[in-house]
């Protein structure tokens, strides 16, 4: 065996050990993250509830004050926000630690955490990138490394810019652990060859945008479950019913339904065009490397199933009588047909699209 | 609502959340202060309200599903009309095709791999005939998945046309005056201040239209709207699907796609009888070929010489001489895997590659009766590769019969002592040719079409060697196998390489690519622009001293709404501020914040952005 081999086998091993640690300090984080749930359920607030039995003209619109700009000595006119007409109006949860400090404080180790198990499983995506010689994507075992880096660094990103989803953090590791029991155990792969026809530029530019979108819509599609049951929630509350302790506990933490579908809409929305563009890539790149730019080989069909799904999606939204639960249902629908082009057509399916590598 | 009532006092925002629609009339006036502040402002503005000011703030069509229909035939092709370009539809239309899409990617289907659609008919007895007559083979060219798109294709034409109409005049008109109570819109601000109202109004009306707002004074108070852009990417993203769908719809008519494997020193010439396969689109013309031709000069194939990528491809390019049209003037050039040659409408894809052994075959007498090279499927990643030297006629055995040859062989390009049957590398670092010799009939008198890749041997006898066994026998180049009985002999001369080329023609992919990024624009302009509409309203109060306010709306709920509110006040605020007397209130009273966001966070640049 050459020096090069035996530096590439090096790699390979290095990246697995990464791969590992980084499961290793997500599990970490799991527990961290349990226990900010546990602690903030000795909160018992019950701000869903106050929101919505509450006698109607206790409540106050939502209210935000602008600060003056600095050079004024008086206070700027501040601007009154009203939610949108016949929308319940609930103020949006504490997020998982309920209010509590303790609960907080191993949410923010769980955040800790997850930087850390972030940074690890890119340094073993990076090591497998390297051992291989080409991009980490030429198989499933590869795709589901990088895309778990991707989504939790979507989530990570988000938190940077100060956005309010921290809420998200379970339910994303608890994914990103199953995404990568997965890869490890059923779709390991040794690294290995790239078949000639994904040798072009074309393959950063659509398989890259291919793995971000799929990254975002599932945190669009994670909110969209919670607002489900966010909203399922609320309208029980509202029409006088008595959810169950447990469903009372988790859910009044979680930000309002009307929150969380904005919050989905616009992840998903954002989204969409990029996905246009990710299919229309893979067009081109097929019509270089195929001959042809569509023909409706499984995974183009599922690719166009998909789209058209999220279009029905945003479509739904803007059409009366579909707003809403059913719009939501549309989405995880096509959440569903995203990752049925992954997993279903990659392993059930044979067409063009072979790289499964199981 | 009553003349007499009027805005609540700034910032005691009297309705409850959880109160129908703002549209809606509704008394609530028991909770309201009277203060004067917008006695006059229904004069402007007529009698609307919340449900004017948001009108046309869209092109959505308005649903109206349960009207029934009128009388008479029109009565019913203008509802049936309705229908099918109503939002409602179009959704159900786009599920449907989401839906008919499915069946095609787990049924096998003629048009991507024939073979497999026969090999399930032959498993499948009583269903393949239903799914033939469902059209199951060929979902994506069926009757009713064309229904589908056609419908959705119509209802989409018939969603654009009258939205464009509405939007153009949207555009020749102006944004609606300020609702009579701004109180009651997503966003509101309200100050006082010592400027004359009109002096407030004039400076709202420079500033909101140095942001690019189309504002214009109406009454007591400025409207102003922005973000038409946002429509017209929704118009521009409708319509380059309708240019997608017809470019795609023509290339499917027109496309022909061939294949011709060609080995080094031979030449093609596109015409349909040239090609080894050949498909084409329903409305296709021989005639519409592209004329040229070429010459494969030489297939170079490089690999990866170790590491884990060992045997990789790093490099396939055929370099061919070609020429366009009759006379035209001999090109050279390289084809490569995805980088096609372009020609007219046509590419010519370099696709796969394989060895074509030289192989001479001399009878009994030693005469020459084939001489040429003989094509090799690969079936490997290491091009070991298989095919049949069939020799159909000008060979005598021994006896002076007339006889045809089939030879079965297998060549390993890289063959290493122990690995007998597969190559060990791609290129011909050691070859060697595996040939097994049989004579009869080939049987290619018997109608049925045959492989040139496999031999059917029910017609034919294997030569025997010595020991009464089947012939066999590895041949390095330069070497000769000699068949047994004086039945002559095979020459392994050298090795060629092919390369296999395919030949698309598809009219509009052009059209389709540019339909294709108009879409992506259109989209991206219709999801991230905001269309949104600001007043501005300023009177003089009971106690003489101006009142402005000033309220935002937006197509659906959004941060940026207030959060631009904020700016656009701040800013007037420092032109026209509040009177320094202490004692009047200035602000409103802040009721309990329960949400909160920090303007700060987002720049006022974001708005530039969106014109
Ligand atoms: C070929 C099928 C179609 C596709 C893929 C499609 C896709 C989309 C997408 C992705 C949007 C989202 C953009 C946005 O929310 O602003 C949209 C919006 C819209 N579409 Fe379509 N569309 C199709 C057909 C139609 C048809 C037939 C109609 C007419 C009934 C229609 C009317 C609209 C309208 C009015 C909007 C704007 C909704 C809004 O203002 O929020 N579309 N379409």
């Amino acid at each position: 065996m050459t020096l090069a081999a035996a530096t590439n086998e090096n790699l390979a091993s290095i990246s697995n050990t990464l791969i590992y640690s980084a499961m290793a300090v997500y599990t970490l984080a799991f527990f961290a993250y349990i226990a900010e749930w546990l602690l903030g359920s000795r909160s018992k607030v019950g701000r869903t509830a106050a929101a919505l039995t509450a006698p109607a003209a206790a409540q106050g619109p939502a209210v935000t004050a602008r600060k003056n700009g600095g050079t004024t000595v008086l206070e700027r006119p501040q601007v009154v926000v009203r939610s949108a007409a016949g929308a319940r109006d609930v103020p949006d949860g504490p997020g998982a630690h309920g209010g509590d400090e303790q609960g907080d404080m191993y949410g923010r180790i769980a955040i800790s955490l997850t930087v850390l198990a972030f940074l690890v499983e890119l340094g073993g995506v990076v090591a497998r990138a390297a051992s291989v010689e080409r991009a980490p994507w030429g198989n499933m075992y590869e795709f589901n490394i990088t895309f778990s880096t991707v989504a939790v660094g979507v989530y990570l990103g988000l938190l940077a810019l100060k956005k309010n989803v921290r809420w998200l953090g379970l339910f994303l590791i608890t994914s990103v652990l199953l995404d990568l029991g997965l890869a490890v155990t059923v779709l390991y792969t040794a690294s290995d060859q790239l078949v000639p026809a994904l040798h072009s530029y074309w393959l950063y530019i659509h398989v890259s945008t291919a793995i971000f979108c799929g990254a975002v819509f599932y945190v669009g599609a994670v909110a969209t479950i919670l607002y489900l049951f966010k909203d399922a929630y609320e309208n029980k509350l509202a029409t006088g019913g008595k959810p169950g302790k447990f469903a009372n506990s988790v859910l009044d933490r979680l930000p309002a339904s009307a929150s969380l579908d904005k919050f989905a809409y616009r992840v998903n929305a954002a989204v969409f065009p990029l996905w246009t563009f990710t299919i229309i890539a893979g067009a081109i790149w097929a019509g270089d490397a195929w001959g042809r730019y569509w023909g409706w080989d499984p995974k183009e069909t599922w690719s166009f199933i998909t789209w058209v799904a999220y279009a029905c999606y945003l479509h739904a939204r803007a059409t009366a009588g579909w707003k809403g639960r059913k719009a939501a249902y549309l989405a995880l629908l096509a959440f569903g047909c995203w990752l049925f082009n992954y997993y279903g057509v990659n392993i059930f399916v044979s067409g063009k699209h072979s790289y499964a590598g199981v | 609502m009553s003349k007499s009532t009027v805005g609540a006092a700034p910032g005691e925002t009297p309705t409850a959340p959880g109160e129908p629609t703002a549209a809606t009339e509704e008394p609530t006036a028991a909770t309201e202060e009277t203060t004067s502040a917008t006695e006059e402002t229904t004069s402007a503005t007529g009698e609307q309200d919340f449900g004017a000011a948001d009108s046309q703030l869209s092109t959505a069509p308005v649903e109206s599903l349960s009207s029934t229909p009128g009388l008479g035939v029109t009565g019913w092709a203008r509802w049936y009309w309705r229908q099918l370009t109503s939002m409602r539809v179009a959704l159900l239309l786009l599920l449907l095709l989401a839906l008919g899409a499915i069946p095609g990617s787990l049924i096998p289907q003629t048009g991507n791999d024939a073979t497999k659609v026969a090999d399930f008919q032959q498993r499948h007895t009583t269903l393949a005939p239903v799914y033939d007559k469902l059209g199951l083979f060929h979902v994506y060219s069926s009757v009713w998945f064309s229904a589908i798109y056609i419908l959705l294709f119509v209802s989409l034409i018939g969603c654009i046309v009258p939205r464009t109409w509405q939007f153009v005049g949207q555009l020749r008109s102006r944004p609606p005056g300020a609702p009579r109570r701004l109180t009651r819109l997503p966003a509101y601000t309200t100050w006082r201040t010592d400027a004359e109202p009109e002096q407030v109004r004039e400076a709202a009306l420079v500033l909101l239209k140095r942001r690019r707002f189309r504002a214009h004074l109406a009454g007591d108070a400025v409207a102003a709207e922005k973000g038409y852009l946002r429509e017209v990417g929704n118009l521009v993203f409708h319509i380059a699907l309708i240019v997608m769908l017809t470019a795609f719809a023509w290339g499917q008519l027109f496309k022909t796609e061939g294949n011709k494997l060609v080995v080094e020193g031979d030449g093609f010439s596109n015409t349909l009888i040239s090609y080894d396969d050949f498909k084409s689109g329903t409305l296709f013309d021989t005639g519409d070929l592209t004329p040229f031709s070429f010459v494969l000069n030489k297939f170079t194939g490089t690999y990866e010489e170790s590491g884990p990528n060992k045997g990789t491809a790093r490099t396939y390019q055929a370099a061919i001489t070609y020429s366009v049209g009759a006379y035209g003037k001999d090109r050279k050039t390289l084809v490569k895997v995805n980088h096609p040659l372009e020609i007219g409408d046509s590419k010519v894809y370099l696709t796969a590659h394989g060895y074509a052994p030289l192989v001479t075959v001399r009878d009994g007498k030693g005469n020459v009766v084939y001489h040429d090279a003989v094509p090799l499927l690969p079936l490997d990643s290491n091009v070991t590769s298989s095919g049949v030297i069939k020799v159909y006629d000008g060979y005598r055995n021994a006896q002076g019969v007339s006889e045809q040859l089939g030879i079965m062989a297998t060549l390993l390009p890289t063959y290493t002592p122990g690995n007998e049957t597969t190559s060990t590398f791609p290129s011909l670092r050691n070859p060697v040719l595996n040939l097994t010799p049989y004579h009869g009939d080939l049987g290619v008198n018997s109608g049925i079409p045959q492989s040139v890749y496999q031999l059917d041997t029910a017609h034919m006898k294997g030569f025997k060697d010595s020991d009464k066994l089947q012939l066999r026998d590895n041949l390095k180049p330069g070497e000769t196998m000699t068949l047994p009985n004086g039945a002559g002999s095979v020459t392994y001369e050298g090795t060629q390489e092919w390369a296999n080329f395919q030949v698309t023609q598809q009219p509009a992919s052009g059209w389709a690519l540019g339909g294709a990024i108009a879409a992506i624009f259109g989209l991206a302009g219709s999801l991230f622009l905001q269309r949104r509409r600001v007043w501005v309203r300023a009177v003089k109060g009971d106690d003489g001293v101006t009142v402005v306010e000033m309220a935002g709306l937006g197509r659906s709920e959004s941060a940026k709404v207030p959060e631009e509110l904020g700016d656009l006040a701040g800013i007037l605020y420092d032109r026209v501020p509040s009177p320094p007397d202490p004692d009047t209130p200035d602000t409103p009273r802040t009721p309990e914040p329960s949400a909160s966001f920090e303007p700060e966070a987002v720049p006022a640049e974001a708005e530039g952005a969106e014109k």
